[in-house]
């Protein structure tokens, strides 16, 4: 039993069949990816995940419960945290502020009207903010403003802030789409980092099958909104059908 | 101080010293002189400059630190006067339960309100406050009649119960006794400047509610609010439930309104359906941005800009301009004169207007953005060397 699992998860957009009974299990602690050609259905099956989007018809577990129906921000306090293709970060606030953010959210939940707290006696989050800044090595951009940053850096702070959130599961759509190869390598280091030192569930959507082999455990190919295969990389790379469906028949 | 940072601190301060000083700063020509016209130091205006700051001080809390752009906060203000009144025929002529009842009504109405149109944001959410907020302008001129007595709007009355009162209680709005239209002139020399009761009254609760609002940008709930604005989808995703939130922010900001329609009606005791047309709502919008959206200070700083103009440019009539221009040739200073005049008197608005596009074209931030970067210029004067870092690292004053 895994910590996330989809069972028979279909979705219609008019007349076209984005996911047609996907099944999936992602074992616990484990780095999962699914690839696929385009449009065969990946951010579809991840919208589905974190509640911008309501299946059809089948279940999506997590941790035993499910989380069809439920809002984005009740799915996140469950304990799935989503790092988007475009870093989704607060870009007009300072870095420090935007990693203080999640710490209040894991601390106080959903909502918390503390308009007359004063930030300075919140000891507790501003030491866990600050390890964080120190642990993505931003440290020393603590005032910038997040929109002044590199994709880079800010891809960065976007999984720190993630992580600061403590997630079971952390979704990673295409964390190195338009990136350099030198921050594509950084983000691979660092994800490499993450799943060894924490107690976390990775599950990544890639299309650089540079970035899915060095770090994906298990991975699963979909095509046309239907899981193709899934196996370890060694497998998947000499795997025919693969090749045929994604990698395209001269490959 | 009082859990605030040195530099807030300071700047609390600072508006604690011209808000209690206002009587000399704004007066600062002699009675007799030409330019006396220019003061502003009269109670009816200053208490106008302290009432509409916390106006505008509470609409910043949503529209400054949000984004949401309310088109209807005139109705919060009006529903505040009302209620202030009403409780002024039938309890007591004392302001304070006024003034309670005024903002705990605008804060019910602003949980309805808000709850509705804060299911939209941007442009409907805007749309959606101003439909409120003319339906409510149209009840009360109308169909609500019997509470806010329609078009002639509503008074106090010699046989009006008010239960608290005895028999020699005062007959104007008064704290524990002290009439607020009370006021001490005190002349100094070819100067003379006016205290009144009700200026401090109002004045003494501008200094709490923009104290309130300092610790509300600070605290953690306004790093929300700021975030909200930022980024909603970052929100969502990170645990956050965004409504709860906006909606917090709009009864806050519904109360300060209140809390200035009330005081108006404490003031000068009558409330009429006019306070809640939607040019009143347009009037807080432009006093926040004219000021600086975002900003401690602006809101305040707009609101008396806009009234300052709304109460000097509009008394400037031809025969002053005559008078100022009387030194120059016959011909020319005909001509100077037809040239100002489209910009006095009823032509205020289009004076206001000019600035206002000025202010929107070139400072972004509103006056407070000019304030910034005047000082700026000074102190790069001042001091030529190792000047870099500031600006950057201080947004929000």
């Amino acid at each position: 039993m895994g910590i996330l699992e989809i069972k028979n998860v279909n979705k219609r957009f008019g007349g076209l069949q984005a996911l047609g009974n996907v099944n999936l299990s992602v074992a616990e602690n484990t780095v999962h990816a699914i690839i696929g050609p385009n449009g065969a259905g990946k951010s579809t099956l991840l919208n589905c995940l974190v509640g911008k989007l309501i299946p059809d018809t089948g279940s999506v577990m997590f941790d035993g419960q499910s989380v069809l129906g439920r809002a984005p921000y009740e799915i996140n306090q469950m304990g799935i945290s989503r790092v988007f293709q475009t870093p989704e970060i607060f870009g007009d606030l300072t870095v420090m502020e935007n990693m203080l953010i999640p710490c209040f959210a894991k601390r106080d939940g959903s909502f918390e009207m503390n308009a007359l707290a004063s930030m300075s006696k919140q000891r507790d989050i501003m030491e866990k903010a600050e390890q964080m800044l120190v642990d993505m090595n931003m440290a020393d951009k603590r005032h910038m403003h997040a929109a002044s940053m590199s994709r880079g850096d800010k891809r960065r702070l976007e999984i720190g802030m993630c992580l600061s959130q403590e997630p079971r599961l952390l979704l990673l759509d295409e964390p190195t789409a338009g990136m350099a190869r030198a921050d594509t390598n950084n983000t691979i280091d660092l994800l490499k980092q993450i799943s060894a030192e924490r107690d976390i569930t990775i599950a990544i959507i890639e299309h650089d099958m540079h970035v899915v082999f060095s770090l994906a455990q298990r991975i699963t190919v979909l095509a046309q909104g239907t899981p193709l295969v899934e196996d370890t990389p060694e497998k998947i790379k000499g795997h025919p059908k693969v090749r045929e469906a994604y990698l395209g028949e001269s490959a | 101080m009082l859990g605030l940072t040195p530099k807030d601190t300071t700047l609390l301060i600072i508006v604690a010293i011209l808000t209690l000083f206002a009587p000399f700063i704004l007066n600062p020509f002699p009675t007799d002189s030409a330019m006396a016209q220019f003061n502003a130091g009269y109670p009816d205006l200053m208490q106008r400059f302290v009432i509409f700051g916390i106006f505008a001080i509470g609409f910043n809390i949503l529209f400054g630190l949000t984004g949401y752009l309310s088109f209807g906060h005139a109705a919060f203000l009006g529903v505040g006067s009302y209620s202030a009144v009403w409780m002024m025929k039938l309890l007591t002529m004392n302001v304070i339960p006024a003034i309670v009842l005024s903002v705990i009504v605008a804060g019910l109405f602003s949980v309805v309100i808000g709850y509705i149109s804060l299911r939209r944001s941007g442009i409907y959410f805007s749309i959606l406050t101003l439909a409120f907020a003319q339906m409510s302008y149209n009840l009360a001129y109308s169909v609500l009649t019997p509470v806010t007595n329609g078009e002639t709007g509503l008074q106090i009355a010699l046989d009006d119960p008010r239960i608290l009162d005895g028999a020699n209680a005062p007959q104007y709005p008064n704290l524990f006794g002290t009439e607020m239209n009370d006021a001490v002139t005190m002349t100094l020399g070819p100067w003379a400047f006016t205290f009144s009761v009700g200026y401090y009254v109002c004045a003494i609760i501008m200094m709490l509610a923009f104290y309130l609002s300092i610790r509300i940008f600070r605290s953690p709930f306004g790093m929300m609010l700021r975030a909200v604005k930022s980024n909603q989808q970052r929100m969502n995703y990170t645990g956050l439930n965004t409504r709860p939130y906006t909606l917090a922010a709009f009864v806050i900001s519904g109360m300060y309104a209140g809390l200035a329609g009330g005081l108006m009606a404490s003031m000068d005791p009558l409330a009429g359906a006019e306070r809640m047309q939607w040019t009143a709502s347009g009037e807080v919008v432009l006093m926040t941005i004219l000021g600086g959206a975002g900003t401690l200070i602006g809101p305040v700083v707009g609101a008396g800009f806009i009234k300052y103009f709304e109460n000097i440019f509009s008394k400037i009539n031809d025969s002053i301009l005559h008078q100022w221009f009387s030194f120059m040739p016959e011909g020319l200073e005909d001509l100077l004169v037809f040239l100002v005049h489209p910009f006095i008197g009823k032509g205020w608005h289009l004076t206001l207007g000019l600035l206002f596009m000025l202010v929107v074209i070139f400072l972004p931030g509103g006056l407070v953005e000019g304030g910034q970067r005047l000082s700026k210029m000074f102190r790069r004067k001042a001091k030529t060397s190792d000047e870099k870092t500031d600006g950057k690292t201080s947004p929000a004053e």
